[in-house]
């Protein structure tokens, strides 16, 4: 493992904390393709000679997680003229303190786990237990159905860190089915936030409170 | 050829139905496609195919144990779907048509899927799939349970994948080279990790018990069930989240094969007791009759979990009761989803008397809850009771007390809440106008069969299923 792929490991980390602090959705939304470029580059520096089809999944996944999906997502915001405040059903400091705690204890259990030599020393497993965690308070803690897709997004920048780890096994018709269908996700995500927003003249989902026993 | 065409035969017909024209010749690919499905997979089911052994689709054992009933489910559900599409020709169907055909097409896929990635692909697609069907009527209502089934049921998918990477990564880590067949996962058995199979295992069974709606993961199933279309819910109840639970069973044998069994059975028997006590908690509660399906759904998931988690008897069982629990409760979404339209409300407090207003489908209604909990002769009364034989077999009597209570209780609220629908009094409103003639044999016929057919496994189990049934078994536990 080399040292550029653990600083950039390090950044989409810092990232997540950063997400956890923020409560504009417009920096969120930064954050979140930043992450998704960072992510993007990281199989190619997992490589001492390149191979097309790893190539390829980095060009896949920096257009896909660094723009694609963001563009939609502010499509999504403009086209439903929100708040820009959040009121979050868990506020920015214990997120945050969450996030921290979450970040150690990722630390700490990813010493315990049994790990191939070759990854023992790197930060991707730690990275991505932190980036899963994150991506839970994101998606628990926010009441914008935005950030919940963003919360979504990190949740699975956590998963495609840990794939990561697979990167020369795991054969391309199983990369490419998760591209697919991440980015279909959320579309639909996208396709519903148009419909809750016409539906509710907003995107909070804490009127989404109709149906309950 | 034919275990391919099963697949690629309703994606064809989805296709086909985004480019068809007519507005109302449109439905009529529903039930082609369901007869031609219905009849591949029952040649299938008397003369299965030999399945190569590294491939990632096949029509195997447990796909032969299971795949059947969702085809006469789906078949059932089509011809519901002529006439509800009919009497719903206010709202456009190109979608629903196609969403529901690429869903039938995906969980065979899924059914076959023998390589952990593309089971995971397939349960995803439908799951993507589903949801233009969950809000088919565009209210807000099926809008909020929409976005509840694709936030929580996205987040039990995206958990699943990390399981299966993790699994990936116990292979490796064992010096297998990653191969996710699970032939080969558990022909390399004990040398995969413990401490990543184990991991693994938490994982796949949160991600896919949340689709199959074991509780605590349950919580988008009253609301998807309660708003969508009848057809939809009974095809959610018996064919998505019979996927699931296949899911679990391939997973649980690569777990048991790894050493780690006994902790994957003690997991699935109290997980499965939960849900069946959560369930019987609502049903007790609930007034709502749509989404009282759900929580008896959660219940039947619950009583599946239990027997996959009670050796080789208790996964016939489990297989038995995966037939029985879908023809049976999609006989009653189906005849639910026909109260629902002619009393125009869903819970007990404005629903009443519905035996006058629509005698055949409250009819059907009331056998079909009987049936469901466990009267004999119908299939469910017989699937249990192996699932008692087993779980006594095994020693776990302890468990079965508390199975057999929460089957009690969940008897009482089910009856409470039919009971309080049935009879009585109707509303005056609806006696007059709709009443009886809504009541055509496009919509009473199909749950009709559902229920014939679940009567029919309770008096006479076919031998080609009990074969089929005790093959899955022992694909599921290979001897030592």
């Amino acid at each position: 493992m080399s040292q550029p792929l653990d600083l950039l490991i390090g950044l989409a980390m810092g990232l997540n904390l950063v997400a956890l602090g923020s409560g504009r959705l417009t920096t969120l939304i930064r954050i979140v393709s930043f992450q998704g470029v960072a992510l993007g580059v990281m199989p190619l520096l997992l490589e001492s000679h390149l191979r097309w089809h790893v190539a390829l999944i980095a060009l896949a996944t920096v257009t896909g997680k660094g723009f694609v999906i963001p563009g939609l997502l502010r499509h999504g915001m403009r086209s439903a003229n929100i708040e820009r405040e959040m009121r979050p059903f868990l506020g920015y400091v214990p997120s945050l303190l969450l996030g921290a705690g979450g970040t150690i204890a990722a630390m700490a259990l990813a010493r315990k786990l049994p790990l191939l030599s070759a990854q023992e020393s790197s930060l991707l497993v730690p990275g991505a237990l932190a980036t899963v965690l994150t991506g839970f308070v994101l998606l628990i803690g926010r009441s914008k159905a935005i950030s919940q897709v963003c919360g979504y997004l990190v949740l699975e920048n956590g998963i495609y860190l840990f794939g990561l780890l697979l990167i020369h096994v795991t054969p391309i018709l199983v990369e490419a089915g998760i591209l697919l269908d991440l980015t279909v996700g959320v579309f639909i995500f996208g396709i519903i936030l148009d419909r809750i927003q016409r539906e509710f003249d907003s995107i909070d989902t804490r009127k989404l409170t109709a149906l309950r026993e | 050829m034919r275990e391919s065409l099963i697949i690629l035969l309703p994606m064809a017909a989805a296709i086909l139905a985004v480019l068809w024209r007519g507005e109302r010749t449109r439905p009529w690919l529903l039930p082609a496609t369901g007869v031609v499905h219905t009849v591949l997979s029952f040649s299938l089911l008397l003369d299965p195919p030999l399945v190569a052994k590294g491939a990632w689709l096949g029509f195997d054992p447990l796909a032969r144990a299971m795949l059947p009933t969702v085809s006469l489910l789906f078949l059932s559900c089509a011809v519901y779907g002529l006439t509800y599409l009919r009497l719903r020709s206010e709202r456009p169907n190109r979608v629903f048509v196609a969403a529901l055909l690429a869903v039938l097409g995906l969980l065979s896929a899924a059914h076959q899927a023998r390589h952990l990635g593309v089971l995971w692909i397939a349960t995803e697609g439908v799951t993507l799939a589903t949801v233009p069907l969950l809000h088919f009527n565009g209210s807000a209502r099926a809008v909020e349970a929409t976005w509840k089934y694709l936030l929580v049921g996205g987040t039990g998918i995206a958990l699943s994948l990390l399981g299966s990477f993790c699994l990936c990564y116990a292979s490796l880590y064992g010096g297998g080279e990653g191969d996710l067949t699970f032939t080969a996962l558990m022909a390399q058995g004990h040398s995969l990790s413990r401490a990543w199979v184990l991991i693994a295992w938490v994982l796949l069974l949160v991600g896919y018990g949340t689709k199959m709606g074991l509780a605590p993961m349950h919580t988008w199933k009253p609301d998807a069930y309660g708003e969508a279309p009848a057809i939809v819910g009974a095809l959610l109840a018996g064919g998505v989240t019979t996927v699931a639970f296949m899911a679990i069973l391939r997973v649980r044998a690569v777990v048991a094969a790894a050493g780690e069994g006994v902790i994957a059975d003690r997991t699935l028997l109290v997980i499965g007791l939960f849900s069946m006590f959560v369930a019987a908690l609502f049903l007790l509660g609930t007034r709502d009759f749509k989404r009282m399906l759900a929580y008896s759904s959660i219940e039947h998931m619950g009583i599946l979990s239990i027997g996959a988690s009670l050796g080789g008897a208790g996964a016939f069982a489990a297989l038995f009761h995966v037939w029985s629990n879908s023809l049976t409760k999609g006989a009653l979404f189906l005849s639910a989803g026909n109260i629902r339209r002619a009393a125009g409300a869903r819970t007990s407090d404005v629903v009443r008397g519905m035996g006058l207003v629509t005698p055949r489908s409250a009819a059907i209604f009331v056998t079909g809850m009987l049936a469901v909990t466990a009267l004999p002769p119908f299939a469910p009364f017989f699937s249990e009771l192996r699932l008692v034989r087993a779980g006594l077999e095994t020693g776990h009597p302890t468990a079965i007390a508390l199975f057999l209570g929460c089957l009690l209780l969940a008897f009482f609220g089910l009856t409470r809440l039919v009971f309080a629908v049935v009879d009585g009094r109707p509303h005056t409103a609806h006696e007059h106008g709709r009443s009886g003639s809504s009541e055509t044999g496009g919509v009473i016929g199909p749950p009709l069969a559902l229920l014939g057919m679940s009567l029919w496994l309770g008096l006479y189990l076919p031998s080609v299923l009990q074969e089929a049934w005790a093959a899955a078994v022992a694909q599921l536990f290979p001897g030592p």
